[in-house]
């Protein structure tokens, strides 16, 4: 059976892999052919980049995990592929024409409902030792809650090359590991192809970017990375695995106060040097996010940052391990 | 490191998580409403809801001060 499982896994990570390597070149030509481009603010020279690059990162996930349903067919590997896709509609109808304030956040969390129909959770929240709680209607909620904040957590993040691909492809290995060593080794293979996609989409996406993934990809890689964490029961772990990308949203939202989207912002929290470094904003309306804060030593090229980002999700996905550790451990 | 500060951020928010789940088993978990007939279950909720509202509003609140400590040079700049 481990053997079975174990050539499962090396099957659906190729598929996931090789799928989005080898489409997203075309889906660029595609897009870029429709003058489906945007401008990359952060180049010294005017570069349009195309997106979104949501459509390809979908094909991986479902090719791979519809691969692995086909061997193991389960519920939760249904509420995987329904609420991913759900929430791949949400943000590719947000690239195409900007929704209205609440409508994303309503939509995501009607996304989750898969989740919740297919009965593909376990209503108990398990925390590092202290044990678990059962809360059977509040985790329905919580359920509701977890697709749209993971989801616009992701997106939050995707502000430079190559970072919300690389910071997800480093935060779903590290749920990966979590899940075998807290023994659920089936949802461990089913979170496989999100690192797998997460990679693959990293190559183009990386410094300087040949496609950005825009909300449509962001919110699904975002929206499977929550679900897992639900159908997983690793809720707390996953969250952990994504502090950095955490606290980006909570210094943002801390410093504006309310709920906006990224492009109502007035003031810019980063601005540029002469030779096109990025640096911090000086200007007090800007708000605080991650960046800014990371910019505050000095200027850094958009490439560091990066770097440094991965750094800090290297340290929390190391975390979210000792944490999976600690589940076994009661006081 | 360039951000060492924001590492020791993370580092106080997963001790945060740990210790807040401590509270929520502790505190939640002990909680059983009865008397109330078929809605038991629906009270048991609202109350276990409002108090873990309240825990996620401290947690909020104290990583906002610990925020404004660590980050104070970089905010007031």
């Amino acid at each position: 059976m481990m053997l079975d499982r174990t050539i499962i896994g090396i099957l659906i990570s190729a598929v996931a892999f090789v799928t989005v390597y080898a489409i997203t070149p075309s889906l660029i030509k595609i897009l870029t052919k429709r003058k489906m481009v945007v401008k990359d603010y952060n180049k010294e020279v005017a570069t349009m980049v195309a997106r979104p690059g949501g459509p390809s990162i979908l094909v991986g996930i479902l090719a791979s995990e519809l691969t692995l349903y086909a061997f193991f067919p389960s519920n939760e590997i249904l509420a995987i592929v329904i609420t991913t896709t759900l929430a791949f509609l949400v943000g590719f109808a947000d690239d195409r024409k900007v929704l209205g304030g609440w409508f994303k956040p309503l939509a995501l969390a009607a996304s989750a409902l898969p989740i919740i129909l297919l009965g593909a959770y376990n209503p108990h929240l398990a925390f590092p030792l202290f044990g678990s709680v059962k809360i059977p209607e509040l985790y329905l909620g919580l359920i509701i809650f977890i697709i749209p904040v993971m989801g616009n957590t992701i997106n939050s993040i995707d502000v430079l090359n190559g970072v919300a691909s690389g910071f997800m492809t480093i935060a779903s290995f590290a749920l990966t590991i979590c899940l075998v060593i807290v023994h659920h080794y089936d949802i461990a293979l089913a979170s496989l192809p999100l690192g797998f996609v997460s990679l693959a989409f990293y190559k183009y996406h990386k410094v300087p970017s040949k496609i950005f993934p825009g909300d449509s990809g962001a919110l699904t890689l975002g929206a499977m990375y929550g679900t897992l964490s639900v159908v997983g029961h690793v809720e707390i772990i996953a969250a952990i695995a994504l502090l950095p990308a955490v606290i980006n949203s909570f210094l943002f939202l801390s410093s504006v106060k309310r709920i906006i989207e990224h492009r109502q912002i007035k003031a810019n929290p980063v601005v540029h040097t002469e030779d096109f470094k990025l640096m911090a904003s000086t200007d007090k309306s800007a708000p605080v996010t991650l960046v800014r804060l990371i910019l505050a030593n000095g200027p850094l090229t958009e490439k560091q940052v990066g770097f440094v980002i991965f750094r800090l999700a290297l340290f929390s996905a190391a975390l979210a391990i000792i944490t999976s550790f600690m589940m076994e451990i009661r006081i | 490191m360039k951000g060492t500060q924001i590492f020791f951020y993370i580092f106080v928010m997963w001790l945060l998580i740990i210790a807040g789940g401590g509270l929520v088993v502790s505190i939640i978990a002990h909680i059983s409403i009865q008397g109330f007939g078929k809605l038991d279950n629906l009270i048991d909720s609202i109350i276990k809801a409002g108090i873990a509202l309240v825990l996620v509003v401290i947690w909020i609140l104290i990583m906002s001060k610990i925020k404004n400590w660590i980050f104070h040079k970089q905010i007031s700049h």
